[in-house]
């Protein structure tokens, strides 16, 4: 959502290009000299997202997969707590900021519940399917072979779902990324700083700058981010599962 | 709770017995909530060790459940179950279970395991030292007749259905069970596959000595591989138990009947050894036309038939030793059943 609100900055900026009368030019040597001057800040932004995206993620993993087998064999809950969670990605996340807000104050805090509450959906959702998924047969014989419910779910059911609850935390991560920039709203940390900063200045010179910083600075987390993912995945998962 | 040293004192002894237990299952029957009729009533058998039995029937009539009463995947409702004499209903389902081997149709290897890991799931469940482990499951792959170091670190994925339940069988085996229980092993597998499969485990079999419970729709499966088959028909109600040989020459009712189908006296045939028959002395018109004493009389049989022949000879390592015609095989299919009766009298 963050992206999609940068993205409109760009066409806005070609708009006034169209014009020919420029407002706030796009000079290379001028962004260039932008990111030396302010380098250690975008590391230290950088830092801050990246952090507070894989805090949330976590959270929402642990809260997701423990969710998601508390209901996978219950039917009215699971329903419920699916439906929720699908009703729950729809609230955009700049009025969830501003319910949460007086509330929880601002800056980290309503951020992580923010960026947990999104997360949840993905990760439940692929939590429920990939344990549903493991086939009767599996379960029959782990059972015929003297193994207990708690066992078969950890040795058994987990192992089996995991590539696809992994697949669910890679969406978490990639929605969370971008709602994390929304979140400087509330003071959050992040890149989102740069992007509002880009938003509530323009037409003045670094304009432009800032929210180009922001927005690339998330795109390339977003992709080093689901790269880093791929790979958790690729060696937690049993050979025996890859396609 | 007192019964946690009882039961693994009987478990124990149980995990000792290798070769093969008595199973007694006494009027058990399993009554689903809601059902009006129970799925399986008053069935009781006695499972002499090392007897493989079969339970044929058509598919909802029970036997699966029945079956799967003895490891307690399924309680039975009422009645009792005793393996070599110790009530299974009174220990640990969990523990039981990993003294009863089990093989299921869709085999149900762990996808993520490797099939040395797959075979080690019990033996890691009990206890075993690593050492033991490795070398039971190289063992075991080696009795269902893989290689080891082709086969031990793969994964199921990697292996063909045939070759899946065979690692599905020496899983089962590899804490030694002295019951196995097979839920129609090699149903999912092709003709040729199938009995391979079939002979390879009856080989196994000769070997081990299990007492086993083998679940199948296909009667010819039944008479191949018994020791006994019983005849289920609805509610898991016993229409007949008794040798392959008995059930053939006499079944006990329509419905019997009804499952042997066609061609009863030729299925009988393939039971009975060419020495079973009257043999009288070598055929020198034909010396080329020859069956093993091994053989069945459905194989001299077929000899007759193929070659235009009057007589067959029969051969001791390659050695003619005698002929039979068809009427000696007339006469042994005539003499199979009284013959039996007088044995038991």
């Amino acid at each position: 959502m963050a992206t999609k609100a940068t993205v409109s900055l760009i066409p806005g900026t070609g708009l006034n290009d169209e014009t020919g009368a420029l407002l706030t030019g796009f000079n290379w040597e001028d962004l260039m000299a932008f990111l030396t001057r302010r380098a250690d800040d975008i590391l230290e932004l950088t830092r801050d997202h990246l952090v507070v995206v894989v805090v949330s993620v976590v959270l929402a993993a642990i809260i997701g997969i423990g969710l998601g087998i508390l209901v996978r064999n219950r039917r009215i809950a699971r329903t419920t707590v699916l439906t929720a969670a699908a009703v729950a990605i729809t609230i955009p996340s700049l009025a969830l900021l501003a319910l949460l807000s007086p509330v929880l104050g601002l800056g980290w805090l309503p951020t992580v519940v923010a960026l947990v509450f999104y997360s949840l959906l993905p990760v439940v959702r692929n939590t429920v399917v990939g344990l549903r998924e493991v086939p009767v047969s599996v379960l029959e014989s782990a059972r015929g072979m003297g193994l207990g419910p708690t066992r078969i779910l950890f040795t058994v059911q987990l192992p089996i779902a995991w590539p696809v609850i992994m697949t669910g935390i890679r969406v978490a991560a990639q929605l969370t990324v971008g709602i994390a920039a929304i979140a400087a709203y509330v003071a959050g940390p992040g890149l989102g700083e740069y992007i509002f900063k880009g938003l509530s200045s323009l037409g003045s010179k670094n304009a432009l700058n800032y929210a180009l910083t922001g927005t690339v600075a998330v795109i390339i987390l977003a992709l080093v981010l689901d790269g880093i993912l791929v790979l958790v995945a690729r060696l937690t998962t049993s050979r025996g599962l890859r396609a | 709770m007192p019964d946690i040293t009882t039961n693994t004192g009987v478990l124990t002894s149980l995990a000792a017995q290798q070769g093969g237990v008595d199973i007694v299952l006494d009027h058990i029957t399993k009554q689903y909530p809601g059902q009006q009729r129970p799925a399986v009533e008053d069935f009781s058998m006695r499972v002499e060790p090392g007897e493989l039995i079969m339970f044929v029937g058509p598919s909802g009539c029970g036997k699966t459940t029945t079956m799967k009463m003895i490891n307690r995947i399924i309680e039975p409702t009422s009645g009792s179950i005793r393996i070599n004499g110790d009530d299974v209903l009174s220990l640990d389902g969990n523990e039981l279970r990993r003294h009863i081997g089990y093989v299921i149709q869709q085999i149900g290897l762990f996808p993520h395991f490797t099939i040395a890991e797959n075979i080690a799931i019990v033996p890691k469940l009990l206890g075993w030292s690593k050492a033991r482990i490795a070398e039971r499951v190289d063992e075991l792959l080696r009795t269902v007749q893989l290689d080891p170091g082709t086969f031990a670190q793969r994964y199921p994925r990697q292996l063909s259905g045939g070759q899946q339940q065979r690692v599905g069988v020496a899983r089962a085996l590899a804490a030694d069970p002295p019951v196995m229980l097979m839920d129609e092993p090699f149903g999912a597998t092709d003709p040729i596959t199938r009995e391979k499969l079939q002979a390879e485990f009856l080989r196994i079999q000769a070997d081990i000595g299990k007492t086993i419970i083998f679940v199948t729709h296909d009667f010819e499966e039944a008479i191949r591989m018994g020791d006994r088959i019983a005849v289920l028909s609805d509610r898991s109600q016993i229409e007949q138990f008794d040798t392959p040989a008995r059930i053939l020459a006499e079944p006990a009712n329509d419905y019997v009947r009804s499952f042997i189908g066609e061609g009863a006296a030729l299925k009988r045939l393939a039971l009975i050894p060419v020495t079973d028959a009257r043999i009288g002395s070598a055929d020198a018109a034909a010396p080329a036309v020859t069956v093993d004493e091994h053989s069945s009389l459905r194989e001299a049989l077929d000899t007759l038939v193929l070659t235009g022949a009057a007589r067959v000879n029969v051969t001791r390592a390659g050695a003619v030793v005698g002929s039979i015609d068809q009427a000696a095989i007339s006469a042994a299919l005539g003499s199979e059943g009284p013959a039996r009766r007088a044995e038991e009298a």
